[in-house]
């Protein structure tokens, strides 16, 4: 049998049982190969239940920087009965599978090209702690002790951050690193240089922090100055606004009364959700929510409102798998159709699509600047793999000098000053942005009624087919103005010729470069784009009429993006090849390069059917 | 209806406080039929408004989808208004009432958009005691759609259309008391002496003040037949201890007789005196108020006025602990943490 021998290039998964308290464990694992500075992005990849379904943890280890899903696993912990036989079969050969021997494996269990490392976690750790939680709890830091020197860790980084997350409880501490020792003395002393898989520390992580999406949209929407949140949970978006309240309570209290410069509120359902956050930004304030795919069903009515009456609001859509309830806690970028023309009748959203972390941040933030310069909702496209799990990305920072952008409001001063009689859709600067108005600005003038009725250029109800078209197509040239001040698309030129060209957006990202790589090292350069927002700008449709060939890389069935594309940009058909996965996990660079290959094989060798073309790598 | 309205105005007319005429209060001219109940709403909306001396821009009202909804175009013209989407101005309501707390809130609506489509947001805006007055305009049916039963008509009645109702009747008052209302009261369109002090003491009133007019249809319920019909509704109106409303500007004289009157002191310092009746509890118990409802319905009759109070009732931003000044007021200064917190926070993930 030949080990596979490698250092920091690597992917470890855990198989739990989920409530198990596992996922701190395995965190820790993640944290500990982030601080030896080596690249690590961890997956979650967990069932829509609280306690006893399993779960499993995937870290890819990779010093390239590589950080999309690899796919496959060359060390498996297996501690979940349950799934003991798809994990074994699961171990790429050549690989490493550990389990819990304090039972013995069934009968069948009889690979040869694996090497098999039995630890008798559950004895260890019941023969050392009496109390039941205890036991549950420390037989997984007893793995992760026994990683650390199968890997060639050490103690002593992961105690540190033992150390270092019980700071504030020292006590609590104790029994971790008690039950850390067992485990690596354990493997010291019978596992002896059995696994040919280590971890050295690099340089490669530079000053890159690790975290989670959604934390990145809560800082953002802090940031830029939210006060008003109106939500409804749901997996995977409710970590925007857990996260966003844990921030507020530290940053958001008034220091002399200790009140809050915020309101929370968590609404009855996703309608109210939405209901609630349009009311604040119509009154001044900045509002978003966060939801998924079943919210964003739920809230079309009242983002056709907002767009009609031009409202700014912000809303943060962390997708999962669909349709309907789908796969409530698996990845997908599936409502892009649903969110760009959310709503009945002729109506259009701004999409933003983050690709990391720091985007996350970044882009909510910015996004509360667009919807007040706009007056429009502005969605953030963030999915389930971006918004709940770390991700390497560079450290967030903020610009002091920054001020809000709060868009065309008039104060009530500014109300005296104008001579002509205002009206609140009047396009006075001719980019399709009107002056709005406040409640209380002005005793006597700006008072206005805003309805989802068509309504003149005074906000008066009117069925004149005039005043409707020209506020229907007022609001074209509105977003016309929206796609020069969306964020640009970021282009990368490695096919000189123009053949060649792939598109791709939000968290699919990190999977795209790494295959454009591979494929670039096998003799296919692919130029690439990597849209930011939709509208979409030129630049765009220049690349795609500029090249012969484009892949549009995505994560769902039915190639929305390519859809979006095709319906906005005037692409001579078959021109675009759909590149999908949509089989709830993220996509990987090896699913990108097996359907490009294999497009570029059927363009040259067109008997090759059409079906092979779509198969799907499904691990 | 009026197609217009004269715009002469007595110049001795009378002036409130603010210095404004009742003019300063007025709207559009409205457009549902003659003889609708939701005009002389409006018309008790805007005299509350316009004695109370309230800014007219401080006023902001809301709506949903319905003839009811429509009515905030006919008053106060010089406040904001949001005619927003069936059965949802609850939920916008709060969203604007959390970005300005300085602001009064009237949220107007209709028993479809109340007791139907937005029986959720209804109930929940209620339960989050949010400070506004909410006004029902009660008619038993959905005009706008030409005249089908909605959930508050009374089974058995019979609206124009001759059918019986076949379903039980939500009573919107017995429900916002159950969801945690502070002040629920019931009016009937055609008693403007008893719906205006009603109108006064919810907008005095802090927290969710929810009012319900029955209102009839004049062009599809208003059938003798039909309990939300003018004939009707006046043959069986039994009005609950009956109250007067003192502003709190005017000076308070004991002028009820102690024995039968209990004044009830507002958060504004407004004063409501009840005068109780002797075979009627007080109605600042909940379960009598619920049990004084149920008791005219085995009589067949409607029962009006403030049917339950409990003044001093904490409101959503108390319970938020939401800070004093606006939120939609608050610049950088207060809402950004700024560069340094964001790096100190980088470093505590590393």
């Amino acid at each position: 049998m030949k080990r596979i021998e490698r250092t920091n290039d690597f992917v470890v998964r855990f198989a739990n049982v989920n409530g198990s308290g596992s996922a701190s464990a395995n965190n820790l694992f993640a944290k500990v190969v982030y601080r030896l500075g080596v690249p690590v992005s961890p997956k979650n990849v967990f069932p829509s239940n609280i306690q006893g379904l399993p779960t499993w943890y995937e870290v890819r280890i990779s010093d390239k920087g590589y950080l999309g899903r690899r796919g496959g696993a060359d060390f498996i912990i297996a501690v979940n009965g349950q799934t003991l036989r798809d994990d074994y079969d699961m171990v790429q050969p050549g690989g490493y599978f550990l389990y819990d021997s304090t039972r013995d494996l069934p009968p069948g269990f009889d690979r040869d090209d694996i090497t098999v490392i039995d630890i008798p976690l559950t004895q260890l750790c019941n023969d050392e702690f009496s109390d039941n939680r205890m036991r549950q709890l420390m037989k997984n830091i007893i793995y992760i002790g026994a990683i650390a020197y199968l890997l060639d860790i050490g103690l002593e980084p992961v105690s540190d951050s033992i150390t270092k997350q019980f700071a504030k409880k020292p006590k609590l501490a104790e029994p971790n690193i008690r039950a850390l020792e067992i485990g690596y003395q354990y493997a010291e002393k019978n596992h002896s240089d059995a696994c040919g898989l280590s971890i050295e520390p690099s340089t490669a992580v530079g000053d890159r922090i690790l975290i989670d999406g959604n934390s990145g949209a809560a800082l953002g929407a802090l940031f830029a100055g939210a006060t008003v949140v109106g939500w409804y949970p749901i997996t995977p978006s409710t970590s925007v606004v857990e996260a966003f309240e844990r921030f507020a309570s530290r940053y958001r209290i008034d220091p002399e009364t200790g009140k809050k410069n915020y309101a929370a509120i968590q609404a009855e359902d996703e309608l109210a959700a939405i209901g609630i956050g349009i009311g604040a930004g119509w009154n001044g304030a900045r509002a978003f929510t966060a939801t998924s795919g079943p919210g964003i069903s739920l809230m079309s009515e009242f983002l056709g409102l907002a767009y009609f009456t031009e409202i700014p609001v912000v809303l943060i859509n962390v997708q999962r798998s669909g349709p309907s309830t789908g796969m409530p806690t698996r990845t997908q970028q599936s409502d892009l159709l649903a969110c760009a023309y959310a709503s009945h009748g002729d109506t259009r959203n701004v999409l933003l699509f983050p690709s990391d972390p720091l985007e996350c941040f970044e882009m909510t933030a910015d996004a509360f600047d667009l919807a007040d310069r706009l007056q429009t909702p502005v969605i953030v496209m963030s999915d389930l793999d971006l918004g709940m799990n770390d991700h390497l990305c560079a450290p967030f920072s903020w610009d002091d000098q920054r001020r809000y952008d709060r868009g065309k409001v008039l104060s009530g001063e500014e109300l005296d000053k104008i001579e002509k009689k205002w009206g609140r859709y009047l396009d006075i600067d001719k980019d399709g942005i009107c002056y709005r108005t406040l409640p209380g600005a002005h005793p006597e003038k700006g008072a206005y009624t805003t309805r989802g009725t068509s309504h003149n250029e005074y906000a008066a109800y009117t069925e004149g087919s005039a005043a409707y078209e020209r506020s229907m197509n007022r609001l074209m040239i509105k977003w016309e103005t929206a796609r020069r001040l969306v964020p640009m698309p970021e282009i990368d030129i490695r096919d000189k010729n123009k053949k060649l060209g792939a598109l791709y957006f939000g968290s699919t990202a990190a999977s795209a470069v790494e295959a454009l790589d591979r494929l670039e090292e096998s003799g296919i350069p692919i130029s690439s784009m990597r849209v930011r927002a939709f509208p979409f700008q030129p630049e765009i449709f220049d690349f795609i009429a500029g090249h012969e060939l484009v892949f549009v890389i995505e994560q769902n069935r039915d190639s929305q993006m390519e859809i979006l594309l095709a319906g906005e940009c005037q692409v001579a058909p078959g021109k675009m090849v759909r590149v999908t996965n949509f089989n709830g996990l993220a996509i990987t660079a090896r699913m990108i390069t097996n359907q490009v290959h294999t497009a570029l094989l059927a363009k040259e060798k067109p008997f090759i059917s059409q079906i092979s073309a779509v198969q799907k790598e499904t691990s | 209806m009026s197609y217009v309205r004269p715009t002469f105005r007595h110049p001795d007319s009378q002036k409130n406080k603010l210095g404004y005429s009742r003019k300063a209060y007025e709207g559009a001219i409205s457009t549902l039929c003659a003889g609708c109940g939701h005009d002389s709403i409006v018309s008790s909306i805007i005299t509350a408004f316009f004695e109370m001396s309230i800014e007219p821009h401080k006023v902001v009202k809301l709506s949903g989808i319905g003839c009811s909804s429509k009515t905030p175009a006919y008053f106060l013209g010089r406040s904001h208004g949001f005619n927003s989407v069936h059965g949802r101005m609850p939920s916008v309501a709060t969203g604007a009432n959390m970005a300005n707390k300085d602001l009064v809130y009237l949220g107007v609506s209709g028993d479809g958009d109340t007791a139907s489509i937005g029986m959720g947001q209804f109930a929940h805006v209620v339960r989050r005691n949010l400070n506004m007055i909410y006004v029902v305009m009660n008619n038993g049916c959905y005009g706008l759609t030409k005249g089908q039963d909605s959930a508050t008509a009374d089974k058995g009645s019979k609206s124009r259309k001759g059918a019986p109702v076949s379903f039980e009747s939500i009573d919107l008052c017995e429900l916002a008391i159950l969801m945690g209302a502070d002040f629920v009261g019931r009016g009937f369109s055609g008693d403007k002496k008893q719906l205006l002090p009603m109108l006064k003491a919810a907008i005095s009133h802090k927290g969710m003040a929810f009012v319900d007019v029955i209102s009839p249809c004049v062009t599809f319920n208003n059938a003798p037949t039909s309990t939300k019909s003018y004939s009707w509704v006046r043959d069986h109106m039994e009005a609950t201890s009956t109250f007067d409303f003192i502003p709190m500007q005017q000076e308070i004289l004991t002028e009820y007789d102690h024995g039968s009157s209990i004044p009830v002191p507002l958060h504004d310092g407004s004063i409501i005196t009840l005068h109780k009746r002797e075979d009627k509890e007080v109605i600042t118990n909940k379960k009598d108020a619920i049990a004084s409802l149920e008791e005219a319905k085995v009589k067949d009759h409607i029962l009006t006025g403030i049917l339950y109070l409990k003044p001093d009732s904490e409101d959503f931003h108390d319970i938020n602990q939401t800070t004093d000044t606006p939120l939609s007021q608050l610049t950088e200064k207060e809402l950004c943490p700024g560069n340094e917190v964001l790096q100190a926070f980088n470093e505590s993930l590393r």
